[in-house]
């Protein structure tokens, strides 16, 4: 594939607000860099990220999409993010069947305490995606930018 | 008539695709025939018609009508009409051609509809005489012939020849084009083989199917019917026979937010849909009884009401064959008729 | 075995059992059934048929019909017997009022097989010792019974009638089917392959929204793609995206409710394998959570509805072979 050294990827980011979300203001704080393509969602909790979520973000233009919650046994709701995890695990494999990118999708558990891992997840994801390129197989042609 | 031999047909595609764009009905998969843009090696479908119907071509299933940018208090509003190119429609049947002249009855007439009247007026179409027809075939029931088809130019299949005779200026002009390829022939042959159609036609399951009790005038005696709760159990819902009909015209206009402007774009809509002629104030129809006698009564008795007699169906048996749960209009007609 | 359902239905209308029949209507030719509702004898006798081309998975119906007053009688197919069990699992049938025979499945015949083979003018389809005799216009034609079958009966996965109230002939037991041998096959491919294949078969569609309407486990009062305010209601592929978005979704909320009945094949107009989107998350729930078949007892809790603490995470999908 051509690389194209100026690509810069739209990156998604759902984070729940009690964990992930804090992760990413303690990695502001930290003054701990992440790269500026990463656009945070903040949701409830992360099992609140409804599958169409990530494919309206895709067919909005971006280029990868990545979940962060508390980590399993942390949920501020007891469970919610055990749900996630089974959803998210089969809806990446479906997008995985249908020949979407594997790397495109993403889902780290990262905690309030974890400002560097955030910045440190956002970083390799990002990269991540750039190698892969733009999203063209789960892209809606409406919303290209001309 | 001028004709071809069938040995030299796909010459003769390669021929018109190198100045127009060409479509035939060919084979996506067994079983499935669609209309495709022609290349070489590529084949007529031996199935008697493709699954959408050929109104694709003139009114598709979406088009963009218009852009709109918004920026600050402004908006640009951006006509995106091109004139559209010539193109050539090779292989189309009876019921389709004149499902066409039942479209040109809503897009052509006051207000005309710019983008179906592009389309149609760059396109012509060619037709091809049936020899084989289905069990499910029931032209004959609204008056036409599949043997002698309509469209721009009618080609017929003697077996060994195509012969073409044009029927429209624009078709002249299609047969002057491909002269060099054509020579005269004498159609003996082809009068036996649409005799024998004809007779084919006549022993047809549906053949005896007739439009005589229906018609404008019988709005009242049919919209209270009561056999229509017992039509309508069964129905699912969903949009297929509407999708695949030559002659369902009904669409939806919406926006589409891109994130960086608006599409303005129109879609088939389907009577059968919950959500169809949804309103400000609500939903006229609110069951699928009533959906569902739209859809007939629409075409049985409110389109000939409005159009001189003329039934909005042209007996494809597209929805016969693909009803989900098999309930048709043939199936109506015969439960409206039974008194 | 039509006239014995026949036969027993009567019974239970004459006796007050029952105050209606579910089955299968006769059409104008040998293969156009419609589901119907019986509540007379003489309806029954005229218009009842159990062949070979009586498919339709009635179990759905019930959801309205037991809305209604009175008691409905409904013949159930092994396979609809789970369709009809996960519903009442879900509390959209109420069970108590369906009596429910269990009849034996199929295979049953797919008339489009048959047409593919180039069979035309079709007035009668006639099993004579697992060959079709196939009557028409143009002459009397010949093809193997088993090269005529639905593709879901082709890997059919159960014999066993997971809920009746009586049988008319006998009960099977669950197969050991092939069902996953296409997934499998997909899932060996790269992922270029994979992508090739999908678009190449969800290019197709038309939005008409049969495979939505036709599925036991989508019941919702008002769906979300037919919901103005969900923001992604549409009418029509106006472009790739939403084809994927539709097919995605759709078996996405039926996943681990899905009892594999292939009702969304079977109606497609267009012939796409929408079996293979469900039967991909079956076998996913299968290997990652558990064995698990939906419909098969009303009490267990389906798998995305409950959650283990060991589970996999979503990395495994990143770790397998082929990309």
């Amino acid at each position: 594939m051509q690389v194209n050294e100026n690509f810069e990827p739209v990156i998604v980011a759902f984070c729940c607000n009690w964990c992930s979300y804090a992760g990413a203001d303690l990695s502001g704080t930290n003054r701990l860099n992440y790269p500026t393509n990463v656009k945070i969602i903040r949701v409830p909790c992360s099992c609140r990220v409804n599958p169409m979520f990530i494919l309206r973000a895709f067919q909005k233009g971006a280029d990868g999409v990545i979940i962060c919650g508390c980590h399993p046994g942390d949920c501020h709701y007891t469970s919610g993010n055990y749900f996630t995890r089974r959803r998210i695990t089969l809806l990446y494999s479906m997008l995985d069947f249908l020949g979407i990118e594997r790397n495109r999708t993403r889902l780290e558990w990262v905690s309030a305490a974890e400002g560097a891992k955030f910045a440190a997840t956002m970083q390799q994801f990002t990269e991540d995606v750039k190698a892969l390129g733009p999203n063209r197989r789960l892209e809606d042609l409406r919303c290209r930018k001309q | 008539m001028q004709k071809i031999s069938k040995s030299r047909l796909y010459e003769l595609f390669d021929a018109i695709a190198a100045k127009q764009s060409l479509y035939i009905p060919t084979d996506r998969e067994a079983g499935a025939a669609e209309y495709r843009k022609y290349e070489s090696g590529m084949k007529l479908t031996k199935e008697l018609n493709t699954v959408r119907s050929a109104k694709d071509f003139f009114f598709p299933q979406t088009e963009n009508l218009a852009d709109f940018k918004i920026e600050g208090k402004t908006i640009e509003v951006r006509d995106i009409r091109e004139e559209c190119e010539d193109f050539v429609i090779f292989g189309v049947r009876a019921c389709d051609a004149r499902s066409f002249t039942i479209l040109d009855k809503v897009f052509l007439c006051e207000p005309v509809d710019s983008f179906y009247k592009n389309r149609r007026d760059h396109g012509t179409v060619i037709t091809m005489a049936c020899t084989r027809p289905a069990e499910t075939c029931f032209c004959k029931t609204f008056g036409i012939d599949p043997t002698v088809p309509g469209g721009d130019v009618s080609c017929f299949d003697d077996g060994e020849s195509i012969f073409f005779l044009a029927n429209t200026e624009k078709g002249e002009r299609f047969v002057e084009s491909i002269s060099s390829f054509l020579e005269d022939g004498d159609t003996d042959r082809l009068m036996e083989v649409q005799t024998r159609a004809r007779e084919i036609m006549d022993k047809l399951p549906l053949a005896k199917l007739s439009t005589e009790n229906f018609g404008g005038d019988k709005l009242n005696e049919y919209f209270n019917s009561d056999k229509w709760a017992e039509l309508s159990e069964a129905c699912l819902g969903c949009g297929t026979c509407t999708f695949v009909c030559p002659t369902c015209q009904c669409y939806d206009i919406k926006d589409f937010n891109t994130g960086h402007g608006i599409k303005r774009f129109r879609c088939w809509d389907s009577c059968m849909y919950s959500d169809f002629t949804k309103m400000a104030h609500g939903n006229p129809r609110l069951t699928q009884l009533e959906r569902f006698r739209q859809r007939f009564m629409h075409k049985l008795v409110y389109f000939p009401a409005n159009n001189d007699g003329e039934f909005g169906c042209v007996g494809c048996g597209r929805c016969l064959a693909k009803c989900p749960i098999s309930m048709n209009i043939v199936k109506v007609m015969k439960a409206l008729e039974a008194k | 075995m039509q006239e014995a359902m026949i036969k027993r239905a009567k019974e239970l209308l004459a006796d007050g059992s029952v105050d209606r029949v579910i089955g299968w209507k006769r059409g104008e030719f040998a293969y156009d059934i419609t589901p119907a509702v019986f509540t007379t004898a003489e309806e029954l006798d005229r218009d009842f048929v159990c062949d070979d081309f009586t498919a339709a998975n009635v179990s759905k119906y019930l959801v309205k019909e037991t809305q209604k007053e009175g008691k409905i009688l409904a013949f159930l197919k092994p396979c609809d017997t789970y369709s009809f069990n996960q519903l009442v699992k879900e509390h959209r049938i109420d069970r108590e009022k369906v009596y429910v025979i269990g009849i034996e499945g199929g295979p049953k015949l797919d008339i489009e097989k048959i047409k593919a083979k180039g069979i035309t003018g079709i007035l009668s389809v006639k099993n004579e010792d697992y060959t079709l005799k196939i009557e028409t216009i143009y002459g009397t034609q010949t093809m193997p019974f088993y090269e005529a079958i639905l593709g879901k009966c082709a890997s059919c996965k159960s014999k066993k009638h997971v809920v009746f109230d009586e049988l008319i002939g006998e009960d099977g037991d669950v197969l050991d089917s092939n069902r996953f041998e296409m997934v499998e096959k997909l899932e060996n491919m790269t992922a270029q392959e994979r992508f090739d294949f999908w678009r190449d078969q969800l290019s197709k569609c038309i939005r008409c929204n049969a495979c939505r309407n036709v599925c036991p486990a989508c019941t919702c009062e008002n769906c979300v793609f037919d919901n103005p305010k969900s923001g992604i209601d549409n009418k029509a592929p106006a472009d790739s995206f939403e084809e994927n978005m539709f097919h995605i979704i759709r078996a996405f909320h039926v996943a681990g409710r899905c009892t594999d009945c292939g009702e969304c094949s079977r109606v497609c107009p267009q012939h796409i394998p929408l079996h293979l989107l469900n039967r991909k998350f079956i076998k996913d729930i299968n290997e990652l959570y558990g064995e698990y078949q939906a419909g098969a007892d009303t009490t267990s809790r389906a798998p995305l509805n409950t959650y283990d603490k060991n589970d996999c995470e979503p990395s495994v999908v990143h770790e397998r072979g082929v990309e």
